[in-house]
């Protein structure tokens, strides 16, 4: 029935949006950064954990639909061990493949992110997977304010 | 005599489009509804043959569009039953209505102490030009509350009342929940205490027979895009004694009488308040509109609506794990539900790959999705044009995304 969908919605979604990883507030943070999206009522916290420039730990809480939370909790398991400037890489290239600007997307450089390379079909959508990134971004630059996809 | 759902479908071309491959089912007509032909044609045919500014040429095209003009002014008038065109004063919408009143009416009779009632289930539109004008003014905003129903409390309601209370400007019907209010009552007891109430009439308007004269309203305010009109045109209807004692609202031209350097004379009523070239096309579409609700018939379309309401909410409470946000007695044709663990944006996207257009967020109404704990609500909104079985092509929608979540 939902034949179109097939590419947004893969399995590996729903399961996150199910079991969200590393679901939890965190004690001892070091980095806290609430993102939210106006549009569509889309609210999560992000906690980091560093040491040096490594990011030794990362958490979320918060609401939103399938796609945002798959994406958030997607990211939450792939920065844990990365440094800060190789989560910021990362970031880019997402946000390439999300929004489709370059002609040969990476997809083998973001792993199983890009199972999130399926939002490039529906503009509309495109702000819930990238959300995640913007608040790790503003995270990372320790700029302790909330930030908006607006 | 049966309504005429065929011909009424028939007259609106966009109901052919194919939406992914599928027959569209248009249901976000609380955002915006779609237009019929006479209206479309309203506009091929003024810039085709008829087209020049308004009130300010001799020659011919002027006049003509002129005369189109005022005569949607005229339809107007009669659609709510005003007493005089002067107090049908066109403006882009709504929101710009109420800012509007705030602007004028507001800045001039609300001061430091005074204080302004709206409701929990308003607008951002009728909310936030309030809340600027307190802002300005040290005025205070007070919120009459609902009930989980989304029903307005009214013993708090009129508990709000008092002699500070310098305007009440209340939603007609809700957008996010569908609630019609109480708005007799509510006007009679402001009236009591010589308050004057502003009716948000934006959803109420395509839905129901509104008589402004039998309602007693001060002020009445509707957009032309949720009634089958273009956008960019929308109506502030006043009382003429409000209006003629309320100063100006934007300088400019059509506004003025004289103007010198030293100082500039006001146009009389309805052009004191519509400074510069009105939006002369959509102005004209939205007489067109109105013609074509007046031959089908605002009784008739109420009904049906009522009966498609009554219908999916019958369907949607079978449906496990759904609930309906705004379960008031007396509603409109608005189906604001949450799908549990799947979000509204999740539900759009699966809708909208079967043809089917719904709204899904907050509906610019934010403190209502606080009331009721959720970040957005997804919402199907009844139209003149709607068909059970479009509501069937949703429901089957909702059942099936619901198994492919799991
Ligand atoms: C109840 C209500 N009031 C006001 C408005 C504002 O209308 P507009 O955006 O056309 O100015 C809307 C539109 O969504 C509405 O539903």
């Amino acid at each position: 029935m939902f034949e179109d969908l097939r590419d947004l919605y893969q399995e590996v979604i729903f399961d996150h949006n199910r079991n969200p990883r590393n679901f939890h507030v965190m004690e001892n943070y070091d980095r806290m950064v609430e993102g939210f999206n106006p549009l569509c009522g889309d609210r999560l916290t992000l906690f980091l954990k560093l040491d040096g420039e490594t990011i030794t730990d990362a958490s979320f809480q918060g609401s939103g639909c399938a796609i945002s939370t798959a994406s958030v909790s997607l990211m939450t398991e792939i920065i844990k061990g990365k440094t800060q400037a190789e989560a910021e890489e990362l970031f880019h290239t997402f946000h390439k493949i999300t929004t489709g600007k370059s002609e040969e997307l990476q997809l083998e450089a973001v792993g199983k992110l890009a199972v999130l390379a399926g939002v490039r079909e529906f503009p509309a959508r495109v702000k819930c997977a990238t959300l995640a990134w913007h608040t790790l971004d503003a995270a990372l630059k320790n700029e302790q304010q909330s930030i908006s996809t607006e | 005599m049966t309504y005429p759902i065929e011909k009424i479908r028939a007259d609106f071309p966009i109901l052919n489009e194919k939406i992914r491959n599928k027959p569209l089912v248009y249901l976000d007509n609380a955002a915006s509804c779609q237009k019929p032909q006479v209206v479309i044609d309203s506009l091929v045919n003024l810039y085709s043959h008829d087209y020049a500014n308004v009130h300010r040429g001799v020659h011919t095209l002027s006049v003509r569009s002129t005369d189109l003009f005022e005569a949607a002014r005229e339809k107007v008038k009669s659609f709510i039953n005003a007493k005089s065109e002067k107090e049908i004063i066109f403006v882009r919408g709504a929101t710009d209505a109420v800012n509007l009143v705030a602007q004028t009416y507001g800045k001039a009779n609300i001061h430091a102490g005074d204080e302004i009632i709206i409701t929990a289930m308003e607008h951002h539109s009728n909310i936030v030009p309030w809340q600027m004008l307190c802002e300005e003014k040290g005025a205070i905003l007070k919120v009459a509350p609902m009930n989980l129903a989304g029903e307005l409390l009214m013993p708090e309601f009129e508990a709000l009342l008092n002699a500070k209370t310098k305007l009440v400007s209340i939603v007609h019907m809700s957008n996010a929940l569908g609630t019609i209010n109480p708005v007799e009552k509510i006007i009679e007891l402001a009236h009591a205490q010589n308050i004057p109430v502003l009716l948000d009439g934006a959803q109420a308007i395509p839905h129901m027979v509104v008589d402004v004269q039998a309602l007693d309203c001060d002020f009445y305010v509707f957009s032309g895009h949720k009634l089958y009109a273009p956008t960019g045109v929308g109506v502030l209807y006043g009382k003429q004694a409000l209006l003629e004692a309320m100063p100006p609202y934007q300088g400019g031209g059509d506004m003025i009488r004289t103007v010198t350097f030293e100082k500039s004379t006001y146009a009389g009523l309805p052009h004191k308040f519509e400074a510069g070239t009105p939006s002369i096309a959509e102005v004209i579409g939205l007489g067109a509109a109105i013609g074509y609700l007046n031959s089908i018939g605002m009784e008739a379309i109420a009904a049906h609506e009522a009966e498609l309401l009554a219908y999916a909410t019958e369907q949607a409470l079978k449906i496990d794990g759904l609930k309906i946000i705004g379960e008031a007695k007396e509603k409109g044709g608005i189906l604001s539900f949450t799908l549990h663990r799947i979000h509204p944006h999740d539900i759009g996207t699966m809708l909208d790959s079967l043809g089917i257009a719904i709204r899904a967020g907050h509906h610019c109404a934010m403190p209502v999705m606080d009331f009721y704990k959720v970040p957005a609500t997804a919402r199907a909104s009844f139209a003149m044009y709607n068909t059970k079985a479009e509501i069937d092509v949703l429901m089957s929608g909702i059942r099936n995304l619901i198994e492919m979540f799991g």
